[in-house]
């Protein structure tokens, strides 16, 4: 037996989960609060003492931990037009795994740094222009940095002409130059970029945060938790060099606060007859969707879906629909139990928490008609052939509706022009362990691959 | 490194059209005779052009059109850029950019009266439209 220990460090809850790289098994998992406030090692500790009751005492031969705890990693970016080096520099945020906090275009403002000094995010991620492109914007938003000395770490992703003169305007400030996140018009390169905020994550924010104490246990790696989830996306979706995974993808991840969804998958389009507007998209993408959460952000939910849809999936009365609303949104701690009201008002709002941040994420489609005929126009990720959907988040994995709810990513006749799957199977992450399979696969893919699709529970074709 | 950067031009089909032939011919054209070329492709419309243009910090716009709607595509494309702070950016156009056959003076007076620098004609071989770039950017 060779036990290894994987650790995500959560806002709330620190989560334990214990697999056997011998026999490729998952030995246990365990969960506690996170008291990083006091001391992370307490909550750590509890978590180690409820695992050992379950699975016993062992001898970890190596220990891997990721975190979100103390609000994840906090990212502001400015960049130059929204659609295109703005955006950029969204999506390399978000798939590297943090929270984007704020994003700005063009010049920044005075007004813009007295908002950004308030921000206070872990780091600044600084781009505008293609290679040899703008630099006027890019030069502009440095000096503004500069100026209000930033106390977080700034890396520079935009025109390579003057990134050198971006870094001496910043200096004396912790400064970091990368690739440009858009070297050309219509090329996304954002992978360079994320290997460094994931660099300064754990030289800088993980002493930072209170997670240094926990140091002398870790054998290896510390990422932000989303980052993990990703990489376990990618892992299961494309395989390791001896096996194969199950395919293109879409996770759902539904929490209290916020919604993610990650595909891994192509998107471009298919047909001859399509034309593809905007940026091109991220084979593994993360969007997050800050306003659809099951609590926190419930009135996000029957903000983007109506209180009708919430009446009609519960089958409550639209009254006692938002009665119960406000009251959870007060009481975020309630969880359903047997309570069938409140049973059925969960499923509606995790339904349409799936149905909203699954459209938000996918690309649309829309048909044109053009002297030559029958054209289509495709912004975004064509999802439609996406033949698995993952589900995971603590308020889908105990629920025993939890396929029913993801029928609610798929194409529906409402929405015609949004491009999510027409069809497929559902598996649930019901011991919440996609994080930790991320976190074991960088050093052992094969392992995390294989307890990964023994351990996800196959709910059958959804269509 | 400034006096060796190549003079950078947006091109693309302008509305509703996908003609792409065209389209391709000129980006090879435009990129052998030694411009940065950044192609939208087809069916672009004015905010595309101009975003690009913006982020690439391109030296003039290539607007085409084969359709015969280039007239209505073409409307506010000068106060667009002049409002994203593109101000004085070359525009040129050129295709089968109005419906029908139309005394040409007529139709190049109009496009310059919307701002447009140069407008070519149907048939227009690509190195009279590298030798206005030339003309207007060196």
């Amino acid at each position: 037996m060779k036990p290894v220990l994987l650790i995500d460090f959560g806002s709330t809850y620190t989560k334990l989960t214990a697999v056997d790289l011998d026999s490729e098994e998952l030995l246990g998992t365990a969960a506690s609060y996170t008291t990083v406030q006091t001391d992370i090692n307490d909550g750590l500790n509890r978590g180690l003492a409820l695992l050992e009751e379950k699975v016993g005492k062992l001898e970890y031969t190596e220990t891997f931990a990721c975190s979100s705890a103390a609000g994840g990693l906090r990212m502001v970016t400015s960049g130059l037009v929204p659609e295109l080096t703005s955006e950029a520099a969204r999506l390399a945020s978000l798939g590297a795994g943090a929270k984007v906090v704020g994003v700005y275009s063009f010049q920044l403002t005075e007004d813009d740094i007295e908002d950004i000094e308030s921000l206070r995010p872990d780091i600044f991620l600084l781009v505008g222009g293609t290679d040899g492109g703008n630099s006027e914007c890019i030069l502009h938003n440095a000096k503004m940095l500069a100026e209000m000395k930033p106390a977080f770490p700034v890396v520079i992703a935009g025109n390579r002409s003057v990134a050198r003169q971006c870094k001496r305007l910043l200096e004396g400030c912790e400064v970091y130059v990368c690739e440009n996140v858009m070297p050309k018009f219509g090329v996304l390169n954002i992978t360079p970029t994320q290997k460094q905020i994931r660099d300064i994550f754990l030289n800088r924010i993980v002493l930072a945060k209170g997670l240094s104490r926990v140091n002398s246990l870790l054998s290896d790696i510390m990422m932000p938790t989303p980052s993990a989830v990703l990489q376990a996306m990618n892992l299961l979706a494309q395989g390791t060099e001896g096996e194969i995974g199950i395919g293109d993808l879409i996770a759902v991840d539904v929490g209290g606060a916020t919604t993610d969804i990650y595909s891994i998958a192509d998107g471009m389009p298919r047909a001859a007859n399509t034309v593809f507007k905007g940026l091109p998209e991220p084979y593994s993408k993360r969007t997050v969707e800050g306003d659809i959460g099951m609590r926190y952000s419930i009135h996000g939910i029957v903000e983007a879906a109506g209180i009708g849809r919430v009446a009609q999936l519960s089958g409550l009365t639209p009254q006692r629909a938002e009665q119960l609303i406000n009251y959870l949104s007060e009481n975020t701690e309630t969880l359903p139990g047997d309570d069938q009201e409140l049973r059925r008002l969960d499923y509606a709002l995790a339904s349409l928490a799936v149905e909203t941040a699954v459209m938000r994420h996918a690309g649309t489609m829309e048909e044109t008609y053009t002297m030559m005929g029958q054209t289509f126009v495709q912004s975004g990720k064509d999802l439609s052939n996406v033949k698995q959907i993952i589900m995971t988040g603590g308020s889908i994995i105990h629920n025993p509706d939890a396929a029913k709810i993801a029928t609610h990513a798929l194409y529906s006749p409402m929405h015609p022009a949004s491009l999510r799957p027409k069809q497929a199977d559902v598996w649930v992450d019901r011991k919440y362990i996609l994080a930790a399979m991320g976190l074991l696969s960088v050093h052992y893919p094969a392992a995390a691959l294989r307890i990964m699709k023994k351990e996800l529970e196959k709910n059958g074709f959804t269509e | 490194m400034e006096e060796n950067r190549k003079k950078v031009i947006v091109i693309g089909v302008i509305g509703a059209d996908v003609h792409a032939v065209g389209n391709t011919i000129l980006y090879h054209s435009f990129t052998e005779a030694g411009f940065e070329v950044v192609n939208l492709g087809v069916m672009v419309s004015q905010e595309e052009y101009i975003a690009a243009a913006i982020e690439s910090n391109a030296d003039a716009i290539v607007i085409s059109s084969l359709y015969g709607q280039g007239e209505l595509d073409c409307q506010g494309m000068r106060e667009k850029c002049n409002e994203a702070g593109l101000k004085d950016i070359p525009l040129l156009v050129g295709g089968n950019i109005v419906i029908g056959k139309q005394e040409w003076s007529e139709v190049e007076k109009r496009f310059k009266a919307m701002g447009f620098d140069r407008a070519f004609g149907p048939g227009t071989d690509p190195a009279v439209t590298i030798a206005a770039l030339h003309e207007l950017l060196d």
